[in-house]
């Protein structure tokens, strides 16, 4: 059983449906990418499983029971459009955020100091948000989101407006929570981080999963026959074909995609008669090229 | 602590804490006292200036007759009024010109007053008066009666009239109606003040929260009907600490310059009272020291435990009623300067209370008056402007009733329509929109 289920979901508003039977399993204890282009629903879906927004049909659930408001507690949630308030202290604003998430003033405190330690922002304590940068204020949002230890995570596109010193910090810290214990849903456009850190993807174009499963399956289910290949020697086509070569120090890289019917190894067994071969590896999609793929509906030429 | 109460504080504490509110909170008594103490100390400053007028008395009857005081010195000319004129075209050693054409007692508008500037009130009462007495003591001798002026001053009364109301319990109560009028419409101007100023502020707050996008971080925590009902009691704990601070403060202000000033000014000025009403010929038996009684007995004829419960329960119940209206729309549209077109057809009835409440205070038991303080957009302003008139307790009760079903409903209204609205983004608002969120 997975931890958190959503089974068949529909949400109508006027004039469109956002989400049109959508269901997903989310196993504990793991990292799950939600992906999808602009406005294919993702914000919605994350609003229901969040309790804000109450699905037209179908149900959320969390353990195996169904999701009540009263759930809603042990999620910790970072919207895309986030903000803070302005003219607060950068301090008494993350208090404020953790004591309406149920957190005693003290817990948080304490919390707060580990946290604050950990990014070295103690000395922002006193600080008004907008004297900060974006990023510094994401820092903040992020702290105050895990900051009542939740069991669910969901970061509604996390690494917008990050530099790539801190983005691999966030990303550290949420392998980190889920080597701890948490599950966490992200979605995001950011296919590199995907392959990174979830092991399962759910992506969702117009209002439906167009694909879901495991990331290393479905990059091998997407595999075009192409391989990279270090010679010694010029490769000429034969049962496969050559999409580029390069001579690289008297060295030849060569880009083949191989007939379909044959296998890695009758296929090394006709590259070996040409040259001696020094590297042999299949060139598996990238995430990028599968979302691209998936959303326009168009298969890659290669 | 319970959520909805956290986001109060919140909202309570920031404002409370804003530079501004302490500014204007300390600030404004002290501006009100001053002006108020400005405008008694001008009018008891006296022009010690003496002015001199220049007599041209036809028939010298007068010239015992105008005496000079302090501030005026009489001067007899045989010269015609056009050469005064002349004269002080060039050099103007006088302040007006008095033409006697005539004897006063045959011709009462034989005497007329030239001068540059428009004559004072206190001159021409002066002048007036002491003609007036010449000519009825001249009148009165030539009845040729003994002792006749004697009996005319014994005779001379003055009918001190009190309105006096009945009340159920028996007891009489003095009351006026100028002092009902201005506490009436004191206390309907702060709460209707209070509903624009502090329904613009929920307004702003709701916008702010949704431009900033912090929204949607508290949603996940809270339900958005604790977020709105949190804000809207929030601002109304700012705008009451406020009030009562005004109240407090003015009233200690006061309380000091009265006691400053007092020593200084208050017998000079009524002095100067008496003075004018010697001259005008008016009876001084009742004195101001009668007036100032008969105003304290008035102030405590009303009854004021009623007034001030009464107070804070349409302060309380206009305020609600608006900053939900307000709220709703500050929900709907995505920055402040979007608001103005919805907001106008929330201001027009507040707009409409007042004036509406101008014409109650004439006649407080008309048509006009009762529906407005049944009307729940207009009865806070109204009812308190009919307040110190005496309304029957049935009136209160069904008005307060209305008002507080009428804020249930809108506050519920409210709630349905924030609970969309400050989740949507960049979307064109139509009156038409906000009405299908109503049903979801």
């Amino acid at each position: 059983m997975a931890f958190l289920e959503v089974e068949n979901v529909v949400k109508q508003f006027s004039g469109h449906r956002a989400l049109d039977g959508v269901s997903l399993e989310v196993p504990e204890n793991s990292v799950y990418g939600l992906l999808g282009p602009n406005g294919a629903g993702k914000t919605t879906l994350i609003r229901i499983i969040n309790c804000i927004t109450a699905p037209d049909s179908g149900e959320v659930r969390l353990n195996g029971k169904k999701m009540t408001a009263d759930d809603v507690r042990h999620i910790g949630y970072l919207p895309e459009e986030r903000g803070l308030y302005k003219k607060m202290k950068i301090g008494e604003q993350a208090l404020y955020l953790a004591q309406l998430r149920g957190m005693t003033k003290k817990d948080a405190q304490k919390a707060l100091k580990y946290w604050f330690e950990k990014f070295e922002i103690q000395s922002w304590w006193d600080k008004k948000v907008e004297e900060l940068s974006k990023g510094m204020a994401q820092k903040v949002q992020f702290i105050t989101t895990i900051l009542h230890d939740p069991k669910l995570l969901i970061f509604d596109e996390p690494f917008s407006g990050f530099d790539p010193v801190n983005a691999d910090l966030l990303k550290r810290e949420i392998l980190e929570l889920r080597d701890k214990g948490a599950t966490i849903i992200f979605s995001t456009h950011n296919m590199v981080t995907v392959e990174d850190l979830c092991e399962n993807i759910s992506l969702v174009n117009k209002s439906r999963i167009v694909l879901q499963g495991n990331v290393a399956e479905i990059r091998a289910s997407h595999k075009t026959d192409t391989f990279s290949i270090q010679s010694v020697n010029e490769l000429k086509t034969d049962d496969f074909k050559i999409i580029e070569q390069l001579r690289k120090n008297n060295l030849f890289e060569s880009k083949i995609k191989k007939s379909h019917t044959d296998t890695n190894n009758e296929l090394l067994t006709n590259l070996i008669k040409q040259s001696e071969i020094l590297s042999f590896q299949e060139v598996l999609p990238s995430m990028n090229d599968i979302f691209i793929q998936t959303v326009s509906g168009n298969s890659v030429d290669e | 602590m319970s959520k909805i109460n956290l986001i109060i504080k919140r909202e309570y504490t920031t404002r409370v804490m804003k530079k501004s509110f302490i500014l204007l909170t300390f600030l404004t008594p002290v501006l009100m006292v001053g002006m108020i103490s400005l405008i008694v100390y001008l009018g008891t400053i006296k022009d010690n200036k003496v002015k001199s007028i220049v007599v041209v008395d036809k028939t010298g009857l007068y010239k015992d007759v105008l005496k000079n005081n302090e501030s005026y010195t009489f001067r007899f000319t045989d010269a015609t009024v056009d050469e005064l004129k002349k004269q002080e075209e060039q050099e103007s050693d006088f302040a007006a010109v008095l033409y006697i054409s005539d004897d006063l007692s045959k011709n009462a508008s034989g005497a007329t007053m030239y001068s540059e500037k428009q004559v004072n009130l206190e001159l021409k009462t002066y002048v007036a008066g002491l003609l007036n007495k010449h000519i009825e003591e001249q009148k009165l001798a030539s009845y040729n009666i003994p002792n006749l002026k004697e009996m005319v001053e014994k005779s001379k009364t003055d009918i001190d009239m009190k309105t006096i109301k009945w009340s159920e319990d028996g007891k009489d109560k003095e009351a006026s109606a100028e002092l009902a009028i201005l506490i009436g419409m004191i206390t309907a101007f702060i709460i209707y003040m209070f509903i624009v100023i502090y329904g613009a502020q929920v307004m702003s707050g709701v916008v702010q929260e949704k431009t900033n996008r912090i929204v949607e971080v508290m949603i996940s925590s809270v339900k958005p009907f604790e977020l709105m009902m949190g804000k809207i009691i929030g601002i109304a704990l700012v705008g009451l600490t406020q009030v009562l601070l005004w109240v407090l403060l003015t009233v200690a202000i006061g309380a000091g310059v009265t006691t400053f000033m007092g020593g200084d000014i208050d017998p000079a000025s009524i002095q100067k009272m008496q003075d004018m009403q010697q001259m005008g010929q008016m009876n001084m038996s009742a004195g101001v020291n009668g007036e100032i009684a008969d105003f304290m007995s008035s102030v405590a004829g009303l009854n004021f435990t009623q007034l001030i419960i009464l107070f804070v329960v349409y302060f309380l119940g206009g305020y609600l009623l608006y900053a939900s209206l307000f709220a709703a729309i500050g929900s709907a549209v995505d920055n402040e300067t979007d608001t103005n077109q919805f907001s106008l057809p929330v201001m027009i009835p507040i707009i409409f209370a007042i004036y509406a409440g101008i014409f109650a205070a004439e006649n407080p038991d008309g048509p006009l008056a009762f529906w407005c303080s049944m009307i729940p957009f207009t009865s806070p302003i109204v009812m308190m402007v009919r307040l110190p008139f005496d309304v029957p307790a049935w009136e209160l009760a069904l008005s307060i009733s209305i008002l507080v079903l009428s804020f249930i409903g809108t506050t519920w209204m409210a709630g349905k329509i924030y609970r969309t609205g400050i989740l949507m983004y960049g979307k064109k608002i139509t009156w038409g929109e906000m009405w299908k969120w109503l049903k979801y």
